[in-house]
């Protein structure tokens, strides 16, 4: 299945992946070639199968409401690109 | 030294043969003179490994220590390490200090197991050559014009140039067992949920596995033994009793059934490949095992199902990559968009993006059921095969890989070409069970590996089978022809 270059824009939106204008005409290539791989999915009879999301049919462990980490704030905000006051910092959003 | 197997450094620490700092400076002086040749790991924690040494040979002073204390390991560099830089192969995470350490780890650490360093990796464990790796291409030991396979080729490559008795890794779709098969050594994938997740940077979560990497079954039982058990911090781990993995080693396997699937010996197998396999299975009926044909029908079907199932959830997990609490950040962003646009496209490599891609695809409006549910309806069928055939056999063995390691490049180009390396591989992936690569033969001097397929939780049995067949074989004793050091 082709993919145009249309879709792979909008894709690469979706996604939040700059894609340059000369690298584009290969990425919806090797997409498409990916695309016709999985296609051979669509001749498969599956009506009645129930899909399968996991290997195991574990149920959802619970677990007591109780306090278990420790508060690590400064340690997590030091490993950011850039940080203030306990906030992480952001290009202006709203003028 | 280096030569000593896991089990063999074992005897030998408790003996006083050598204390745990002397092998591990042997080894630090060794990763430092020859891993230019192979570029197994990228990054090397001489300090923490002389200091963990230092204090496991304390530790086996006082007696009762536990099996692993003093012996030297490597971690794959997906495990997050308090303290020590986890790259996960990527751009994305080159300044990435964790300020925690996966559960894994911190097993081998309360092991008092020794830290050498951690090795590199395709980006994100998203290939099967090791090429996908920011910090460049791991070299096979046994010709560096090859891969090792991957994502897990540095783990495998350490191991086989004899650099690290043992390494972690993880498998997605055939990352553990792929390089031990193309670099001669022995590797597991267990049961979903045998291992703990929690600290392993995310793929695909549904299918991501981790496990040991060594030159031996033996070896490979010590190290899951450590890394195997529930774990409350990752709830997909299952609640089970763990083993000791090193008890049944020695039980006798006649009258053991071995299923043989015809599809895994089609069409798309390398004849001298399929030869040695052939041979591996002759050795197990000399053990007194029976080989029984099984048929796994949907087969053909594991690939395609994986290459959407797979990159819809990394495309899910690589969202938390943003540009603004960890990780890369592009200069000058003008806006929130272009920060996460550009921080995105550059932090990511082709391939990671590629994947990234086809989730987004795959998961968009109009296209879900026609991929995503489609393709999780044929790993139910693909589970069902499994389930049938393990009605009649205790294990299922065939070929790891469809041929022994490629030249570097050789299929950097064609990612679909890439995908088919683990043809055979990814359906237990799919299906949650656990796998096996051993060494059982070479082909034109590179290694091939002989797949076990166990039940689910049958691990015990599969490494009691590949321990049998080492007994009775010296392929996983053989090493590369490897530059020395000085």
């Amino acid at each position: 299945m082709a993919v145009d270059t249309q879709t792979v824009e909008k894709l690469a939106e979706l996604a939040r992946i700059a894609i340059s204008a000369e690298t584009i005409n290969e990425v919806s290539g090797r997409l498409g070639d990916v695309l016709q791989l999985v296609d051979q999915l669509q001749a498969v009879h599956t009506e009645g199968v129930a899909p399968m999301a996991h290997p195991l049919d574990e149920v959802q462990v619970l677990r007591a409401d109780e306090v278990t980490e420790p508060d690590r704030r400064e340690e997590f905000l030091k490993l950011a690109p850039q940080s203030e006051q306990g906030l992480y910092l952001v290009p202006k959003v709203i003028d | 030294m280096h030569q000593l197997t896991i089990a063999e450094v074992i005897r030998g620490l408790r003996d006083r043969q050598f204390s745990s700092v002397e092998i591990t400076r042997h080894l630090l002086d060794r990763i430092q003179q020859l891993d230019g040749n192979y570029n197994s790991f990228i990054t090397v924690t001489d300090q923490l490994a002389m200091a963990q040494a230092a204090a496991a040979d304390a530790r086996l002073a006082q007696g009762g220590a536990p099996a692993l204390c003093g012996v030297p390991i490597a971690h794959k560099d997906i495990f997050c390490t308090s303290g020590v830089r986890t790259s996960c192969g990527s751009r994305m995470l080159d300044n990435f200090v964790p300020p925690y350490d996966a559960t894994v780890v911190e097993k081998f650490n309360a092991a008092s197991a020794v830290t050498l360093g951690k090795t590199n990796m395709d980006e994100f464990a998203m290939g099967s050559s090791n090429e996908t790796s920011y910090y460049g291409p791991v070299k096979n030991p046994w010709n560096t014009d090859c891969v090792p396979g991957g994502s897990s080729g540095g783990s495998a490559a350490a191991v086989a140039a004899l650099l690290v008795p043992g390494a972690t890794a993880t498998d997605t779709g055939g990352s553990i067992r792929q390089p031990a098969a193309l670099t001669n050594t022995t590797g597991l994938k267990p049961t979903y949920g045998r291992v703990s997740r929690w600290g392993m940077i995310a793929f695909a979560s549904s299918l991501d596995q981790a496990g040991p990497i060594a030159r031996s079954a033996e070896d490979v039982a010590y190290l899951l033994t450590v890394m195997a058990g529930h774990d409350e911090k990752d709830s997909t781990s299952l609640n089970r009793p763990v083993q000791d993995y090193t008890l049944n080693l020695n039980d006798p396997i006649a009258g053991l059934r071995i299923g043989v699937p015809k599809e895994y010996f089609g069409e798309g197998l390398n004849a001298d490949t399929a030869a040695r396999i052939e041979d591996a299975l002759k050795e197990f009926e000399r053990l007194g095992a029976e080989l029984v044909e099984v048929s796994l029908p949907h087969t053909e079907l594991a690939v395609p199902a994986y290459y959407v199932i797979a990159p819809a959830e990394a495309s899910a997990n690589l969202s938390r990559f943003d540009g603004v609490r960890y990780g890369y950040r592009c200069e000058d962003p003008q806006d929130l968009r272009d920060l996460y646009m550009r921080s995105r496209g550059e932090g990511f490599g082709d391939e990671v993006q590629r994947r990234i891609l086809v989730g987004t695809y795959a998961l968009s409006a109009g296209y879900y059921d026609a991929y995503y549910n489609k393709a999780q309806q044929v790993r139910r069928l693909i589970k069902q095969d499994f389930v049938q055939a393990f009605e009649k056999v205790d294990v299922i063995m065939g070929p790891t890989s469809p041929s022994p390691a490629f030249a570097l490049g050789a299929k950097k180009a064609d990612p679909v070409a890439m995908y088919l390396e683990d043809i055979y591989t990814i359906a237990t992936n799919l299906a949650g069970l656990p796998g096996m690569s051993l060494p059982c033969g070479l082909v034109n001097s590179m290694p091939v590996g002989l797949q076990i397929i166990g039940n689910y939780l049958d691990e015990a049995r599969m490494l009691n089978v590949a321990h049998q067949f080492q007994q009775v074989t010296d392929w996983h004793r053989q090493h590369a022809n490897l530059a020395s050091a000085v």
